[in-house]
């Protein structure tokens, strides 16, 4: 493993210098803050490092997205904030941008032009899809996963939401592991439990959480490794993994971490 | 002669009261908000070709699906034995089709009558699963004594459609091989044939059989005709038109509110003036007529199935939620409000509203806007939107949004996200 420490350009440092990246990373809330959630930023950054991608991040500029506040019906809030991060996009100049979270994702490509923002954006796993079939991005020279089963989780903002099932499979796909599937896959997938806002307050009461029924899942198939793709789910699923006290058998690891891992980066 | 005219008043009131009913259900639709639906006619199209026409998204429940298949394509080509039968009532005539189309005639009620028994069997399959072995997509406290016997009364009047048009067959076939009347013969009856040894002899009783079944097969569906608009079975003409205008965007796009960007827009820029698109009564949804046109369409299309409920997270794992609910609750309410109309005059107004009346707060807090309602339903209905609209209701009308989030509301609004960290450690995880 490269313990080097990152040197992650911001956007203010790149627009001193007369420079505009390729390609935003919008990191979320949850990247920035989450203890977790942040290694998995860190990697993102060490994949489009490793690719030599031109790209920055706007640090301390970046304000939540006003997703979780417009699934719960605060519309005013979720406007005041598009409009607010549309014009520091703007004044950016910003094209492109990729994102590290598919609630970011969904609501920026998606809700952000109604208001007057328009940029071409993707998630992370659909870049790290586009390098694999570019041939920048292999699985050699790290961890290896073969023989391991390994089973993908569906965030809803990404799968349903955005009919984007095949991306983040392929980033499994080259391992050279036993990819299996639930259940409830791709369209049919069942939520993690922390979507519509569901993250930021108690559930309803009822029989039993989400996540302890999404695991039920995960355990069915036998997965050694449940691959997600989103911080909301990643925090649902290991909580349900400890829940189960399948935290030695089960491992729960983002696409980024684990193409991090296989690539040894 | 007296028979024909008895026909035609028949078939004339039938007509009147399912067209004055229709029209009161299309009034009460447009009661909803305007939205607009029509862009993009080619793929609407398509859309409808496929969902509804083509069925698409009935085959993720594969037996329900063929048995479903059953109904539907038996429904639609057995009706052109109702265009025959029409015809012969309006006019007098006896199988009028028989002559002309000669051979392709006997081919066709041959297929009319093996489709006959498929929907028979289909019925029957799909009585059982309610009755015998309960399904559990069927039960739910939103399936209560009216919508389980609205099903049972759908599948039994078509298992005795069914049954009086065989045997209608089975007479007149009999009636054939003697060579009776004005019974012509009309092909080889595959399926009839095999109950006329059931049928009296007597040419007399065969013909009685064969009239008593003609009336009842007839009138029966005139009368079917006009339990569609109070029943759920209403979605064999509403899968279409809700289809056509089904939403084109990804499933995550919500809608963008018009009326807030306005607000906004002059809260960030005082000298902005905002386009006058005429102002909103409320914001969010607390009635019925605080929804669009379209989720109301949704309402009196829905057909209760559950495939909506039982994919539902919150649902599965015992929370009061239940996408059907919404659907079926929304209907109730926009169908009371169309009676209150009906009786007091268009402002009357009954101190009741779809939030609280029909669905409670627990419901909508308990939605994970995961869409697996909207996935999974056959006709494209969207009770994710409806929850949204009644969430934006709760929280912009009346600030009555859960402790929780409105600690979450406060951090986005003070801190840029929605937990209490401070903005200027957003980029602390660089120096990890």
């Amino acid at each position: 493993m490269n313990n080097e420490p990152l040197a992650i350009p911001t956007m203010a440092e790149m627009a001193a210098q007369g420079k505009e990246p390729e390609i935003l990373f919008w990191v979320g809330c949850a990247g920035s803050f989450d203890e977790r959630a942040r290694k998995i930023t860190r990697d993102i950054c060490k994949i489009l490092q490793h690719v030599g991608i031109s790209y920055a991040v706007l640090g301390t500029e970046e304000n939540c997205t006003g997703d979780p506040a417009k699934r719960a019906g605060n519309e005013f809030l979720f406007q005041m904030q598009a409009i607010m991060n549309i014009q520091v996009l703007d004044g950016y100049n910003i094209k492109k941008i990729v994102t590290g979270c598919p609630h970011c994702f969904n609501t920026i490509k998606n809700e952000y032009p109604g208001l007057g923002g328009n940029y071409e954006v993707i998630h992370h796993t659909q870049l790290i899809q586009q390098l694999i079939d570019a041939g920048k991005l292999k699985a050699e020279g790290g961890e290896s996963f073969k023989g391991k089963r390994i089973t993908y989780h569906d965030p809803c903002y990404l799968g349903r939401g955005n009919d984007v099932y095949e991306a983040p499979r392929a980033a499994l796909e080259i391992l050279d592991t036993e990819l299996v599937e639930m259940k409830r896959c791709k369209s049919n997938g069942l939520c993690c439990g922390a979507g519509g806002a569901q993250m930021f307050k108690e559930p309803e009461p009822g029989k039993k959480d989400i996540n302890i029924e999404r695991i039920a899942d995960v355990i069915e198939v036998k997965a050694q490794v449940v691959a997600a793709a989103c911080p909301f789910c990643m925090t649902m699923l290991t909580d349900g993994v400890k829940n189960q006290d399948k935290e030695q058998e089960i491992k729960v690891l983002d696409i980024a971490e684990i193409t991090v891992r296989a690539n040894g980066l | 002669m007296i028979a024909q005219l008895i026909f035609i008043i028949i078939l004339a009131v039938a007509v009147y009261f399912f067209g004055k009913n229709v029209s009161k259900i299309r009034r009460n639709i447009l009661l909803g908000k305007d939205t607009d639906r029509n862009d993009q006619p080619a793929l609407r199209w398509k859309v409808m070709a496929k969902i509804a026409l083509g069925q698409t998204k009935m085959v993720k429940r594969p037996v329900a699906a063929v048995m479903h298949f059953f109904i539907y394509i038996g429904f639609i080509i057995i009706n052109l034995e109702v265009l025959e039968i029409m015809i012969d009532g309006i006019f007098g005539s006896h199988r009028i089709f028989a002559h002309p189309l000669g051979g392709l005639y006997g081919f066709l009620i041959g297929g009319f009558e093996m489709l006959a028994v498929l929907v028979l069997t289909a019925c029957i399959v799909f009585l059982c699963r309610r009755n015998v072995v309960h399904l559990k997509r069927f039960t739910g406290t939103e399936m209560t004594q009216w919508p389980k016997s609205d099903a049972n009364y759908i599948l039994i009047t078509e298992i005795l459609l069914m049954t009086a048009f065989l045997t209608m067959n089975a007479a007149d076939y009999k009636l054939q091989l003697l060579h009776f009347g004005h019974y012509v013969t009309a092909g080889s009856f595959p399926v009839s044939s095999l109950l006329a040894p059931l049928l009296p002899g007597s040419a007399s009783a065969l013909v009685i059989t064969e009239r008593v079944c003609w009336w009842f097969h007839i009138v029966g569906i005139l009368c079917f005709l006009n339990y569609l608009p109070y029943s759920k079975h209403f979605h064999i003409l509403l899968a279409f038109p809700n289809t056509y205008y089904s939403n084109l965007n990804p499933k995550g796009k919500f809608t963008n509110m018009a009326s807030v960007t306005n607000e906004v827009k002059a809260m960030l820029d005082p000298s902005f003036v905002p386009e006058n698109n005429g102002d909103p009564a409320r914001f969010g949804a607390k009635d019925v007529t605080d929804l669009t046109w379209k989720n109301l369409m949704e309402a009196y299309t829905c057909t209760e199935c559950g495939r909506c409920t039982s994919v539902c997270p919150a649902n599965i794992t015992g929370k009061l939620l239940s996408p059907r609910k919404i659907m079926m609750d929304t209907r109730d309410r926009i169908t009371e409000v169309g009676n209150n109309i009906d009786k007091h005059g268009k402002d009357h107004q009954d101190d009741k509203s779809l939030l609280d009346n029909y669905i409670t707060r627990e419901e909508l807090w308990a939605c994970t806007s995961c869409n697996a309602c909207v996935e999974a339903c056959p006709v494209n209905i969207n009770p994710l939107e409806i929850i949204t609209e009644m969430r934006r209701y709760i929280v912009m009308e009346e600030s009555q949004a859960p402790a929780s989030l409105n600690n979450m509301f406060g951090n986005v609004e003070n801190n840029g996200a929605p937990w209490k960290y401070s903005q200027a450690d957003r980029f602390n995880w660089a120096e990890e």
